[in-house]
Parts: C-alpha cells; sequence; structure tokens
C-alpha cells in the first residue's frame, strides 16, 4: 500500500465521519417537532457552556431527552451490527453470515420475552435480554467445542447455533402463546420488532463499556480477521492462534450484538447488508473493512430512523423498515457485485 | 538447520494415514515426495506443520521438540505453500504477501513499512513485483502459485514446505516456478516438496522419498530412487527411464509409461 492509497483511504474515512455527522444534525432538527439548525447550534452549544439557552424547555426536552439519546442509539446500533456481522463474515468464511447466526438475537428475544410476561421493569427486561443472548452464544460455543473432534469448527459452530437459535424461537413462540393478549402478547412482538423510539440516555450509558470493549478488541485485531478468511489451516500455518482469535470474534461481537439488541430489540439486515455494502466499496481487507463497516451502519440506520420519524404518519418500527429496505438492496448488491465479493 | 522427522506415525478414525516415517531436511537441500494420489503427502506435511497432531513419533528442529512451540514461533520456521485454491473474499497481491509477515507481529498489532519491505523484497526475488495491485481471486493460477510462495517466503523461514506446486500449471509455469524453487535451495533453504513429475524430481531436487501404502518405502538420491523398478511399483503401471541427449549437453534422464 503505498501513501497515495493511504491517503485516500484517510479521506474516505473522513468523507464517511462529515457524511454522519451531517446526518445526525439532520435527525437532530426532524420530526414532528421541527428545530431550526441555529436553536440547534445555540442550545448545544449553551448546554457545552453550562449557561441558559432562552429557548423554550419543550425544546430543550426534545433535543436533549428524546432526539440526543435515539440519535446515540442508531448510531451505536447501526455501527455494533454492522461491525460484528463483517467479522463474523470473516472468521465463517462466508459472505451470506449475519451477528445473530449463532444465536445472539434469539437468545436476547427469549429473555426479553420471559422478562416481559414476569412483568420486570424496562431495566429488567434490558439485562434479561443481555444475559440470554450472551448465555444463548456462550451454550452455542459450548456444545460446538463438545462435539467437535478434527472436523471444521466454523460449520459445527454455525449448525450448534441454528438448533440453539430454533430452540430458543420456540420458547419465544411458547411464551407468546401463554401471555396475556391484551398487554403482555403486543408488548412482546412489539419488542422483536425492534424500535429505537424508546431508547433513553440511561440505555445508551448502561450498554456503553460492553459496546466499546467489542470495538476495541474488533478492532485490535482486524489484520488477522484478513487471514482467517483463507480457512483455518492455512491461517495457522501462518502462525495464527486460530482457536483463540474465533473465541475473541465471537466474544466481542456477542458483546457488541447483546448490548444492542437489549435495548432495541432485533433489528435484522443491517449486519447483513452494510458489511457487503462496505465490501463493494473498500474491498476485503479489515484495516479498512472495519472502520468503514462502522460508519456505514452508524450512517445507514440513522437515515433509515429519521426518515421513518419523518416521513411516515405512525412509527413504525425500524426492524420491519430494515428489512424491507434490506431485502431488495442485497437482490440489487448481488446483482452488481458478479464474483468479486461472493463466491 | 536441521528439520528431522523421527518414527512418525497417524491415524484417521483407526485408520493409519502414516506409519513409523523417518527423515531429515537440511539447508540447502531439496527433497522431493513422490507417491500415488492419497497416499498421504498432503497429510504428512500438515501432520509437520502440528495443522494434524501426530499419534507417535517427533518432529525436531535443531534438536527443539515442535510439539513445545507456538503457531508463531512455527511459521518463523517453516513457510507452508499449500495446493492452490481459491480464497472468497478478493484481496489484493500485496496484502496476501503480508499475511505471510503474521508471524513476526505482536498479537494485536498490523503490519508496519517495515513488513511492506520485506514483501517488496520478495515480491522482487520471484519478479512477480508487476502484480502488487491485482486482486488475487482474478490472476492466472501461475502467478497465484508464485505469490502463494512469496507469502511463505515473506515469513523469512529456514525450511519450506510445497504441496504439489506445479499442479494445475501450464509446461511454462511448470518450469518457471521450478527454476525459482532451486534457487531458493540454492541460497539455502531447506526444501520439502511434493510432486507428480517424477523427472521434476530427477532435474531439481538432491533428496528423493517413495511414499507407499502409509510408508516412506526409499530415500535417497534421485539417480537410485526413480528407477524403472521402483516407479512401476509405486504407480502400478509399466515406466521406463530414458536418456534424452540435447545437443551437446549431458544426456536428460526422461520417465515414460509405453
Amino acid at each position: 500500500m503505498n501513501k497515495k492509497t493511504k491517503l485516500t483511504e484517510k479521506m474516505l474515512i473522513l468523507f464517511l465521519f462529515l457524511l454522519l455527522a451531517a446526518i445526525a444534525l439532520f435527525a437532530l432538527t426532524a420530526g414532528r417537532y421541527s428545530i431550526s439548525v441555529q436553536d440547534i447550534s445555540s442550545l448545544i452549544v449553551c448546554k457545552l457552556l453550562g449557561v441558559e439557552s432562552g429557548r423554550p424547555a419543550v425544546m430543550e426536552t426534545v433535543v436533549f431527552e428524546i432526539r440526543v439519546p435515539r440519535i446515540l442509539g442508531a448510531i451505536l446500533t447501526g455501527a455494533a451490527l454492522s461491525v460484528s456481522g463483517a467479522a463474523y463474515q470473516g472468521i465463517f468464511k462466508n459472505p451470506l453470515v449475519s451477528p445473530d447466526i449463532i444465536g445472539a438475537s434469539t437468545g436476547a428475544g427469549f429473555g426479553a420475552a420471559l422478562a416481559i410476561i414476569l412483568s420486570f421493569s424496562a431495566a429488567g427486561i434490558q439485562g434479561m435480554a443481555f444475559v440470554f443472548s450472551l448465555g444463548a452464544v456462550f451454550a452455542t460455543y459450548m456444545i460446538a467445542m463438545k462435539i467437535n473432534r478434527g472436523g471444521d469448527p466454523t460449520l459445527v459452530l454455525i449448525l450448534t447455533g441454528m438448533l440453539i437459535g430454533t430452540l430458543f424461537s420456540s420458547f419465544i413462540s411458547l411464551i407468546k402463546f401463554m401471555a396475556d393478549p391484551y398487554e403482555k402478547l403486543p408488548a412482546i412482538t412489539f419488542w422483536l420488532m425492534g424500535s429505537l423510539s424508546a431508547v433513553n440516555i440511561h440505555d445508551i450509558r448502561s450498554i456503553l463499556i460492553p459496546a466499546a470493549a467489542g470495538f476495541i478488541l474488533l478492532f485490535l485485531i482486524r489484520w488477522r480477521l484478513n487471514i482467517m478468511s483463507f480457512g483455518d489451516e492455512e491461517a495457522q500455518a501462518l502462525g495464527v492462534n486460530t482457536g483463540r482469535l474465533r473465541l475473541i470474534v465471537v466474544f466481542s461481537s456477542t458483546l457488541l450484538t447483546a448490548s444492542v439488541v437489549s435495548i432495541t430489540g432485533i433489528i435484522g439486515w443491517v449486519g447483513l447488508l452494510i458489511p457487503h455494502l462496505a465490501r463493494m466499496m473498500v474491498g476485503p481487507d479489515y484495516r479498512l473493512l472495519i472502520p468503514v463497516s462502522m460508519l456505514l451502519g452508524s450512517s445507514f440506520l440513522l437515515l433509515v430512523d429519521t426518515l421513518s420519524r419523518m416521513i411516515l404518519p405512525m412509527e413504525i418500527p425500524i426492524g420491519i423498515l430494515t428489512s424491507i429496505i434490506g431485502a431488495p438492496a442485497f437482490i440489487y448488491l448481488l446483482a452488481k457485485s458478479k464474483r468479486r465479493s461472493f463466491s | 538447520m536441521k528439520l528431522e522427522i523421527k518414527n512418525l506415525s497417524y491415524c484417521y478414525d483407526g485408520r493409519p494415514i502414516l506409519n513409523n516415517i523417518s527423515f531429515s531436511l537440511q539447508s540447502g537441500d531439496m527433497l522431493a515426495l513422490l507417491g500415488p494420489n492419497g497416499t498421504g503427502k498432503t497429510t504428512l506435511f500438515k501432520v509437520i506443520l502440528g495443522l494434524l497432531k501426530a499419534e507417535k513419533g517427533e518432529i525436531l528442529v535443531d534438536g527443539k521438540d515442535m510439539r513445545t512451540m507456538s503457531r508463531a514461533e512455527i511459521a518463523g520456521l517453516i513457510g507452508y505453500v499449500p495446493q492452490n485454491h481459491i480464497p472468497p473474499f478478493a484481496f489484493k497481491v500485496v496484502d496476501v504477501i503480508l499475511m505471510g509477515r503474521t508471524a513476526h507481529l505482536k498479537p494485536f498489532a498490523s503490519p508496519s513499512d517495515k513488513d511492506l519491505e520485506v514483501v517488496r523484497q520478495v515480491m522482487d526475488i520471484l519478479e512477480i513485483s508487476y502484480l502488487k495491485d491485482k486482486v488475487y481471486t482474478e490472476i492466472s493460477g501461475g502467478e497465484r502459485q508464485l505469490v502463494l510462495i512469496a507469502r511463505a517466503l515473506a515469513q523469512q523461514p529456514k525450511f519450506l514446505i510445497m504441496d504439489e506446486p506445479t499442479s494445475n500449471l501450464d509446461f511454462g509455469n511448470q518450469m518457471k516456478v521450478l527454476k525459482h524453487i532451486k534457487r531458493l535451495s540454492r541460497e539455502g533453504l531447506a526444501i520439502l516438496i511434493s510432486t507428480h513429475h517424477p523427472d521434476h524430481a530427477l532435474q531439481y531436487a538432491n533428496k528423493v522419498a517413495l511414499l507407499h501404502n502409509t510408508r516412506l518405502q526409499h530415500i535417497g538420491c534421485p539417480e537410485e530412487m526413480i528407477t524403472e523398478e521402483n516407479l512401476s511399483r509405486l504407480y502400478g503401471i509399466d515406466v521406463r527411464i530414458a536418456e534424452a541427449f540435447v545437443a551437446r549437453k549431458q544426456p536428460v534422464k526422461v520417465c515414460l509409461s509405453l
């Protein structure tokens, strides 16, 4: 890689960052209570300086209590799902893998459904979703390690993940079947659809540490992820401890997925679609793919969320929207990309 | 440096694949391993690299047991050129070769300019600098083979294990790859290579081993090993060895099946 390509790479990252910032600013102004850019900037400056802004209290509430947490939630969720999807596609050597392939989302869904039926508080639901998400992946990983003797470890991991996922979705169905149809059932269904509308600043704060740990770990091993896409044996022959690396990827991706799913519910397609889009833009090198996936994922989810609350008369859960946009977009990518990123 | 294989055995599902294999390899050696399809040549290589676990036996590098070494230590000693393959993602050639530097990096590090310099050197040696920014999945089979050799050289190993590096190559590319390999062994690398061409072994190797029915039948210098009798038994066909006279050079031995 020469100096010139390094420069263009930096420019690309900067451009994507500015794009995200622009969408975020737009998201602050947009909505049923529309606020001008001047008002937004003076509100933010005054907040940072700790002085009175002189704007109406409603405006301040809308910006800081509702829109800022929601925007942060969208950014965090988009980045987390995209980056873990990208990492999984590398270690599983399969471009059609998403971050919930080994049970993270269904585990979270079960935890949340269980918490809802047991009338837990919002924090309790979040906590249960997080714990069961980790638990489902842990179960998958341990069972896969136990039954795999000398075979292909990634294949066993995916198969076990599908089985654990099926088991947990059956449990979810069972809970839905037993749930009170007037109160609990809609709550469970709504949670499973995924939404950013209820995200508040405490939610963001509570997942900041696990999410940061996940991001940092994946960022540190981004070079070795390249080598994993050549398969286990070749990676080992090149000096990579593949078992340990796979554990790090599964651990950090699961931390990220569990964190964001626990506050938003299940949001599909982002983790599958965005890494592909990123790979089409910058190629398969994880040194660039990791930051680009993060930025693209954030921008995508934030944009979809903002447009949905602007355009539509009622709030549609974002999980539904990402699927409606994701499936056709993915078909477009498939048709467009020939052999370069699929095999 | 010396690589010693002592009484190595390997079983798969209770079936013996390799039985009591012993040989050694020194700097400057080029050992050609011959054997019919499915005799376990690739398996032997994977056991030596520690990718498969041996049932019995020892693998020593200058007297040190390889089982006590980490993946990175082994990769710093032995470069591996696997059989031709196509990875699922389209990396640039320079990035594929850079992967050879992994053994020399700290666990959480990415390659630096110094590693890039090593990559530049090995591309120069193999005369493939023009491939640098090409996409690995889109170059020809011969070029891909040279890139894999370059990646192994970027590990700066003492030993090189190559699994049929000339299969899938056209005549010209076979000779090009072999010339490069010969030069590397002359420069002091110890090379272990498997091949389906006894002619190549005769022409380029200084040691030949025949792997047949899970055992290393014979090992020795090419002229003694590559005989009509040995080859006929090894491949189960009638093999003749003829001498070809080309211009005023020494006669060249050629294996034929009539």
